[in-house]
């Protein structure tokens, strides 16, 4: 069962009281953008095989929206923090690069890897 | 003006806990900024309770200040008292960025207490009702079977429950369901 710690509240809430809100940190590209932005902000998403970042709402309970951070694989959840951020707290990645050297999400990485970034060119 | 009446009109229901309907109740919603001293002071004088801090309830002379979220509060107080209680915090919240509404018909509440009250929302409920977990002034916003719902422990071991009137049929039959003479399991 999937648990997660919403950061308003400090409830330990099972899937039950959350719901799901798709990829985090999307950037929003709307009118006057061109159609290649459009297309990829409103299709284009991840999928990967590790660490992924996601929404959440914490429906039934304190009704806020929140980012939590965790491994596709093991489903290990590494932290959850709150949506007023565009960017995950660094000691939340710090955590991940620990235990997930060499991680690449986005434009996030293991900023302590040699060569943090490389698969993205290409 | 028809006569008022809660949703189950004072049902009760007794087996390992007395599950009722709470009857009329005033409740009033606050929408605002919790840090504020402008809003604690307005609460202040109204109710008499301070801010409750986060997951708890305050309490005093009848009226009970519930968290509800960051930035929501829950006032339950007398039925009577609620327009009378509306129009003095909108007042003194002048010029904050606030709401407050009187949600009392919009709602409804019931209490469970006795010794098998834990177990009894323990079954409906995705909560730790350990005694040492969820301690009177505790306050919880979750989900009651399949429809939302909160609840919080008075100091007199009496669960008192909050949830939509339009599911008010709904939760009275789960808590009664739950808390029928045959179904102890006997955890708490």
């Amino acid at each position: 069962m999937l648990i997660l710690e919403c950061p308003y509240c400090g409830v330990h809430a099972e899937e039950t009281e959350l719901q799901a809100g798709g990829e985090a940190h999307l950037k929003r590209f709307g009118p006057g953008s061109s159609d290649e932005d459009f297309h990829d902000y409103l299709f284009m998403r991840e999928n990967p095989k590790g660490v992924h970042f996601e929404r959440w709402r914490h429906v039934n309970g304190c009704g806020k929206w929140f980012h939590a951070a965790r491994c596709t694989v093991t489903l290990e959840v590494f932290g959850t923090y709150t949506a007023q951020t565009g960017t995950p707290p660094q000691a939340l990645l710090d955590e991940i690069s620990t235990k997930r050297p060499g991680w690449t999400w986005r434009e996030f990485t293991d900023a302590s890897a040699p060569h943090a970034g490389a698969e993205d060119a290409s | 003006m028809s006569n008022a009446v809660s949703v189950l009109n004072g049902a009760s229901f007794t087996g390992l806990a007395e599950v009722k309907d709470a009857g009329l109740v005033g409740m009033i919603t606050l929408r605002g900024d919790l840090a504020s001293k402008s809003l604690a002071k307005a609460v202040k004088e109204c109710t008499g309770c301070a801010i409750p801090g986060i997951r708890k309830v305050t309490q005093a002379d009848g009226t009970t200040v519930v968290w509800m979220s960051p930035d929501e509060l829950l006032i339950v107080t007398a039925y009577q008292d609620v327009d009378a209680k509306v129009d003095a915090l909108s007042t003194a919240l002048t010029g904050a960025h606030a709401l407050v509404v009187n949600v009392s018909d919009a709602r409804a509440m019931f209490t469970v207490s006795g010794s098998g009250a834990r177990e009894v929302l323990a079954k409906v409920a995705p909560v730790d009702f350990a005694a040492d977990q969820f301690v009177p002034g505790g306050f919880r916003r979750t989900r009651l079977a399949q429809v939302a719902g909160a609840f919080w422990l008075d100091t007199d071991a009496c669960f008192n429950i909050v949830c939509f009137r339009s599911v008010g049929q709904y939760v009275f039959d789960l808590l009664t369901t739950s808390a029928d003479a045959n179904a102890e399991v006997g955890v708490y």
